[in-house]
């Protein structure tokens, strides 16, 4: 079959004083109709930058400077701004990250489909809404006539994308971009939009760019695989062979880094509980007029849950299930309304403000974002140093163990002196975690601590966090909706859903056996299940 | 430095820099070049500029040498300006910071007070103040000072209130610091750049506010300041209109300088939003 879609030695050049000159470098990709062509690569690999070069929708500065795209035989390099904005929509078609802010807040979802055939066809307003209620038919939307009237804030997250593939589809086009559409959903919901893209894809024989970094999400759909690394596409063929036995060290490195679903073998817990949890609640009231017409909700609901000394917890769950409220009432960033926290017997929902604030020796937190959990305008010194200051030490030696704590994570301790802005994500989460634990604390809430970075960066943190955990003896709490990482790293999981604990136990027999169908349906939605034990079996063949 | 870099770069900041520095060096050197009294007499009243190489810029109604008063009401200008500043800005940072941080009825409250302040022409409240309180220069920095801190306030609040919630104040939160080291050490200086430059605003509003105060004849009569000779020439506007333009000028060119630095400050602790 020959292929619609072709990149021939594409190369994209970045405005000069950047890391690198070029974000593109000799790119040559084909993709023919009815396939799913994966391009996979870790941030600023320049997968990205692939689908908006083809799109030619490169911010300013950024320029194609070499090679050509061809779709059907032509040059898309060489076409006019004019005729680029028919091929947009009606032959090549993209579909976006966030469907949030890639949707018009002010008009309603059947108003911003039916556009597409105002833009680029003759049809009538009652064949387009006919048209319109069709599309949106077709993605599976529940209740296709109130969706139409709806407006982006009143679907959710799935719903959106569903609205936003609808408005892609809506000429036929032969070419689909897909820019990482199930990034920012739940994992559940990334299941269904998966399974909706391949059967559209299968139906109307399209040919789909699909861009990732998620190797789950490439063993799930991908006919063909492309990995990027630094600009250049470092391996390329069918997703079995590149999955199953991936010929570049990058590929081999990406694919070992990406943890598998199974848990390692039990370890020894010790049966003394360093802190127990019993019964503690937060809800959020809105609105209404004197307890009248209120909204409230359940953010954390009734959890009770135990911390074996020198264990890691892990809670998992879905955006909502309250897991992150449940971390910052540990720590008494927010206060819980009822129920006890107890660390080392001592009860911490209880305590007043200035008690808490000594308090905070012993328990610990580790934020999700690396970049916006430290100070800019503070050194990175300074930051570790500043809980040893507050609690009482003096200045010259929290700055000297500061700088001792940073070979601790595996940073330079000469690199004290610096400000955030000029560490890596990695190793800013490592900053991240040497100031938590300054202070030496028993217990270590981590919230996400790893869901912001690339997956090989990940491995190392995850790594590190288990080395300090043997080495300082630290009970973690450990917070995330990545089931996989979950895995590696627990001891213990507990499964919340809408502010509820619907199961918890060994992490081994809770995602061996799940007894909970919540569990089992978060376990089934995880994208590519079968590619860790395939890795697997690959190794044994070559062995 | 590389605040510097971005500021040279763009030419009207540079003007405005230089235009600064020469109404400072004016005040600098007035002692020098004026060592007398600028309000005393000092010829004939009512010499038209470059009429006499005594009198370069002439002299008044009642015969004081103007260019004399042009240099020391430099200083007595940027002072006023200056401390005025000061004073704004910082009621403005507490109240608004406190504000932002606290919420709930700590920033009803504050916010309400703030409003108060806001829905009262400013310059009607400075003229109550100045006559409640007198006409002293120190009474009169002040009274622009009170008056002017509302906006800067609702700026910091709004900077708060967004940085609040950022995962390193949480993070500060969880170390144990207390609520006035995360407000002054961690959010402030994060809040601190716009309203830095709004501070050259409230620079130029007093200063405009001083002159209005004195060609009302209410500023403090005892100093050389640019308002005072504006009001003094007033009486002549119509035939000598010399009196009141020369310090009028002066105010122009020195509004337009702090004006011009506080638009190049912007830029430069902004650069994305001049790309942009």
């Amino acid at each position: 079959m020959s292929p619609i879609l072709v990149l021939d030695d594409v190369s994209v050049k970045l405005p000069a004083g950047g890391d690198r000159s070029h974000a593109m470098e000799k790119v040559s990709l084909a993709l023919a109709a009815n396939e799913i062509l994966c391009v996979v690569g870790e941030s600023g690999s320049g997968k990205s930058m692939t689908a908006n070069a083809i799109m030619r929708l490169l911010p300013g500065g950024v320029t194609i400077d070499g090679g050509r795209i061809l779709f059907e035989g032509r040059d898309l390099c060489g076409l006019g701004e004019a005729e680029m904005r028919k091929v947009r929509g009606a032959g090549i078609a993209m579909i976006f990250q966030e469907p949030m802010t890639a949707l018009n807040p002010l008009r309603s979802i059947g108003d911003q489909i039916g556009e597409m055939f105002e833009l680029h066809t003759e049809l009538s307003a009652a064949e387009i809404k006919a048209r319109t209620l069709a599309l949106l038919e077709e993605v599976r939307i529940p209740d296709p006539a109130l969706a139409f009237k709806a407006y982006p804030h009143e679907l959710s997250g799935g719903q959106r994308q569903r609205a936003m593939i609808a408005m892609a589809l809506a000429l036929d086009p032969k070419v689909l971009i897909a820019d990482e559409p199930t990034t920012a959903l739940d994992v559940t919901t990334q299941a269904q939009i998966l399974k909706l893209i391949r059967d559209l894809q299968r139906r109307k024989g399209t040919a789909v760019l699909f861009i990732t970094h998620d190797f789950g999400v490439v063993a799930e759909i991908a006919d063909r695989v492309a990995v990027m690394s630094k600009g250049h596409v470092v391996e390329q063929g069918a997703t079995q062979a590149v999955l199953g036995n991936p010929q570049h060290a990058y590929t081999r490195q990406l694919i070992a880094a990406v943890p598998p679903l199974k848990a390692p073998p039990p370890r020894a817990l010790s049966s003394e509980p360093i802190m127990t949890i019993a019964h503690v609640s937060k809800t959020y009231r809105t609105g209404g007029f004197l307890g009248r017409g209120q909204r409230v909700t359940h953010a954390v609901k009734d959890v009770s849950l135990v911390l074996p000394k020198g264990a890691t917890l892990g809670i998992v769950g879905e955006s909502g299930s309250g897991k992150s409220t449940l971390a910052r009432c540990l720590v008494r960033l927010i206060d819980p309304e009822s129920g006890e926290i107890r660390l080392n017997g001592i009860d911490l929902a209880k305590l007043s403000r200035e008690e808490m604030r000594s308090a905070t020796r012993d328990i610990q937190m580790v934020f999700q974002d690396p970049f916006a959990s430290l100070n800019p305008r503070r050194k990175a010194g300074e930051a570790v140093a500043q809980g040893l200051i507050v609690h009482g030490m003096a200045r010259p030696e929290a700055l000297a163990r500061a700088k001792e704590l940073f070979g601790l994570v595996g940073l330079d301790p000469a690199s004290t002196e610096r400000y955030p802005h000029e560490f890596s994500g990695g190793q800013r989460q490592r900053i991240g975690l040497a100031r938590a634990l300054a202070l030496e604390p028993a217990v270590l809430v981590a919230d996400e601590p790893v869901s912001a970075l690339d997956v090989s960066v990940q491995a190392q943190v995850l790594k590190l966090l288990a080395e300090l955990r043997e080495r300082l003896g630290l009970s973690i709490v450990f917070i995330t909706h990545d089931l996989r990482v979950a895995a590696q790293v627990c001891d213990l999981v507990a499964v919340m859903k809408s502010g509820e604990v619907v199961e918890s136990g060994p992490i081994g027999a809770v995602f061996g056996e799940p007894q909970h169908a919540y569990t089992q349906a978060l376990l089934a939605s995880i994208p590519g299940r079968e590619f860790g034990k395939g890795q697997r079996l690959a190794e044994e063949a070559t062995a | 430095m590389d605040l510097v870099k971005l500021y040279v770069r763009s030419p009207p900041a540079v003007i405005g820099l230089l235009l600064l520095i020469l109404v400072l060096a004016m005040a600098a050197s007035a002692d020098f070049f004026y060592p007398r009294d600028p309000l005393a007499l000092a010829g004939r009243p009512l010499i038209w500029p470059f009429s006499n190489p005594r009198f370069l810029l002439g002299t008044d109604n009642s015969g004081r040498d103007i260019a004399a008063q042009i240099f020391h009401g430099a200083r007595i200008s940027l002072l006023i300006g200056g401390v005025a500043t000061v004073i704004s800005v910082m009621i403005g940072i507490t109240i608004g910071a406190l504000a932002g941080y606290y919420g709930s009825w700590v920033d009803t409250a504050l916010m309400r007070v703030t409003e108060a302040f806001q829905t009262l022409p400013n310059f009607l409240l400075l003229l109550v103040l100045v006559a409640v309180f007198g006409s002293t220069i120190t009474t009169v920095t002040v009274a622009i000072g009170i008056v002017s801190w509302p906006a800067s306030a609702r700026l910091t609040r709004a900077e708060f209130l967004s940085l609040r919630n950022r995962e390193f104040v949480q993070a500060g939160r969880t170390l144990g610091l207390k609520d006035m080291r995360l407000i002054f050490g961690e959010i402030l200086p994060n809040a601190l750049p716009p309203v830095i430059v709004y501070a050259s605003v409230v620079m130029a509003i007093a200063i405009l506010l001083e002159s209005a105060l004195a060609f009302l004849k209410l500023s403090d009569p005892n100093v050389a300041s640019w308002g005072n000779l504006i009001g003094a020439g007033r009486d002549v506007l119509r035939v000598q209109w010399y009196v009141s333009a020369i310090p009028g000028i002066a105010i122009l060119v020195t509004v337009l300088a702090v004006s011009l630095v506080g638009q190049g400050l912007n830029d430069a602790l902004n650069p994305r939003l001049k790309s942009r």
